[in-house]
């Protein structure tokens, strides 16, 4: 515990979240990328979610607006696929006709594929499908585990953030306090639940059950350090193609949640997904926060001592 | 389309999945962001130039609150009234007023009575209330706040309880003394407890909200001060009033500047409507008070309930307020993006 003294533990990159946690010796830490250049809308990822979870039903809405009729993660939905149609065209990525080889491609046409669509024929046809399969984002800095009156939520070896479901009181806290919107409160129960990433499945050397299901490998569950250089090595290979807005979300350890353990590939902004541009951790400005309301109550202490002083001073004549 | 073959034993051959060459969205010509405008367009006076937002299909990116208005913005008042009625109750007893400490005392009690049951109420699970004394955990607001209500509780039922009855004037001294001491604690730390969240119209006013709550929470027990003091004895309660508001509106006002866009909620819809009452409420009650009085104790108590009702009406607008901001994905998106880019323009 001595190498806590004198460190932020509130925000910043950390390393080494699971000994910081208290674990002695903690296994690697473990996380998802989820690659959403491969994703299908298959959905297969929410249906295994549910059934190896045992996640009850969250509600048999059609909402018209895409193929999605889930909408986004609750109580009970800890994967939940978007899915976004845009008008925009889609030119091909570089070595599509050509990729009888070893798929990778040699990218250096990339720029020039694109060139080839037809230009000029209006701003808005042609369209593209978007899917992409959000989860709990398991982060080194996790507000809904720092805010937790109960200790009900707690970091695990592995590095991920689960709710002890028979600790929760249902205060509510954890929901409001999460930047991604994804830790809820089940109706009818009352207590916070969320994703746990699979822990009973981790713990026994398997893979989540989303990772297991997911048919294109959009999914992937592994070390956070491998899976990092994974993703980077992906980026790196479409924009080869040409694919310029392929871009990682949540990777870096030095944003405003110290990174995520579970983190994406996007090809658009974040908040196309529904997925906050640059969250920060509520609890990184908490030492401000009491700061600010010390010198409230001080105020207040020394304002009614005011008062009370006048009036003292004057109050002789009543 | 490829030369796989698939058997029994899944994908022999290439398994291009992770490897799989996508295809690349063209910028449509003529604007660059395509998803949903703003859903606005109610005819609401736009404090700033509309900013330009995507997002998915309008759908909050944040989970708001669960918490019910009644238990927890009842409480924000109901603490606030029993923290300040605390202080100024020890103020009283110190200057020889002893009428309005007693009220006072007693209304202290009914009101963190009356945050206990809410709080307990609002939980998912109410047996297990005991549970918030679990563990000891500073990164939580709510946490510290359980252990402070854990010692101010019995200190406000105790000054209470052995004013009335006279018993053991050394340890009521000591318990209203305590009282006094957690009572601006009490009052102050629910600003935090708002504050410590991703909630936009929260967060974002996490240094001016514990100055509107210990203002408000100032002007509420002063108003409980005015209908149950005395006519003689309530000079202090009329100067606490204007104290108590002028803190209040001067930080709601700083809070809403800083705020921005996402001070909108403030101002408009139920929560803005809440707030405006309560500025009326709040500068009627502390005028009225301050100027009449200390001549018509029914200017007093009008005076009194103006205030009350002014705090009250502030903690429900800064609760729907936030729930507002948390709603609107706008209100999540556009400061975070401004936040990034204006980084971005500095490297």
């Amino acid at each position: 515990m001595s190498g806590l003294v004198g460190r932020n533990l509130l925000a910043g990159a950390e390393p080494e979240v699971a000994r910081d946690a208290g674990y002695q010796d903690p296994p690697p830490r473990m996380g998802f990328f989820t690659d959403t250049s491969v994703c299908i809308g298959c959905k297969a990822c929410e249906v295994a979610c549910k059934e190896w979870n045992s996640v009850p039903e969250d509600g048999l809405e059609f909402t018209g607006m895409s193929y999605d009729n889930t909408q986004g993660l609750s109580a009970d939905t800890w994967r939940h696929v978007a899915f976004i149609e845009q008008n925009r065209r889609v030119a091909a990525g570089a070595p599509v006709d050509d990729r009888t080889g070893d798929g990778t491609g040699d990218g250096a046409g990339g720029g020039t594929a694109t060139a080839e669509v037809p230009d000029g024929s209006g701003g808005d046809e042609g369209l593209r499908w978007l899917m992409a399969s959000d989860v709990c984002k398991h982060c080194t800095h996790a507000a809904c585990l720092d805010v937790c009156p109960t200790g009900s939520l707690f970091r695990t070896e592995f590095g991920t953030v689960v709710v002890q479901e028979d600790i929760c009181n249902g205060c509510g806290y954890c929901i409001p306090a999460c930047p991604y919107g994804v830790i809820d409160q089940r109706k009818g129960d009352g207590r916070a639940w969320k994703c746990t990433m699979c822990y009973d499945r981790l713990g026994a050397g398997q893979e989540p059950a989303c990772a297991k299901a997911c048919p294109t490998d959009s999914i992937q569950y592994g070390p956070l350090d491998e899976l990092r250089e994974r993703a980077a090595a992906r980026v790196e290979q479409l924009h080869e193609h040409g694919v310029s807005d392929a871009r990682l979300y949540g990777e870096n350890p030095d944003d405003g949640v110290g990174g995520d353990g579970a983190f994406f590939l996007l090809l658009d902004e974040p908040e196309v997904y529904g997925l906050p541009p640059d969250p920060v951790v509520t609890t990184r400005d908490l030492p401000s926060m009491w700061k600010h309301a010390g010198v409230a109550a001080l105020t207040m202490l020394g304002g009614i001592a005011a008062v009370y002083a006048a009036n003292g001073r004057q109050g002789g004549r009543r | 389309m490829s030369t796989s073959e698939v058997g029994e034993g899944g994908v022999r051959g290439e398994r291009p999945g992770r490897e799989a060459v996508v295809g690349k969205g063209e910028h449509p010509r003529g604007g660059r962001r395509d998803g949903k405008r703003r859903r606005g367009g109610r005819g609401e006076r736009a404090m700033v130039p509309d900013a330009e937002f995507t997002s998915y299909y309008g759908k909050p990116i944040l989970n708001p609150p669960k918490w019910e208005a009644r238990d927890i913005a009842g409480y924000f008042f109901l603490g606030g009234l029993a923290g300040a009625g605390s202080v100024l109750a020890a103020g009283a007893q110190l200057t020889g007023l002893p009428a309005t400490a007693r009220a006072l005392k007693i209304s202290s009690l009914a009101a963190i009575a009356g945050s206990t049951y809410a709080l307990v109420h609002d939980l998912g699970r109410p047996a297990r209330f005991h549970h918030m004394l679990r563990v000891v955990k500073p990164t939580s607001p709510m946490s510290v706040g359980s252990w402070v209500l854990a010692a101010y509780g019995p200190a406000a039922g105790a000054a209470a309880v052995l004013d009335v009855t006279g018993w053991f004037p050394r340890l009521g001294a000591a318990a209203t003394a305590g009282a006094a001491v957690l009572g601006p604690v009490v009052a102050s730390y629910t600003a935090v407890l708002a504050a410590d969240t991703a909630v936009p119209a929260w967060h974002g006013g996490y240094r001016e909200l514990p100055f509107v709550f210990v203002g408000s929470a100032t002007a509420a027990a002063s108003g409980m001060a005015l209908i149950a003091a005395p006519r003689g004895e309530n000079g202090p309660a009329r100067g606490a009033a204007v104290f108590g508001t002028a803190l209040d509106l001067a930080a709601v006002t700083l809070m809403r500047r800083r705020l921005g866009m996402v001070a909108e909620p403030y101002r408009e819809g139920r929560s803005g409507r809440l707030m405006r009452t309560a500025e009326v409420l709040s500068v009627a009650g502390a005028a009225g008070g301050a100027l009449l009085g200390g001549r018509s104790r029914a200017a007093a108590a009008l005076s009194g309930a103006a205030l009350l009702a002014a705090s009250a009406c502030t903690r429900f607008g800064v609760f729907h307020a936030g729930v507002r901001s948390a709603e609107d994905p706008k209100y999540t998106v556009v400061p975070q993006r401004e936040r990034r880019e204006a980084l971005q323009q500095e490297h």
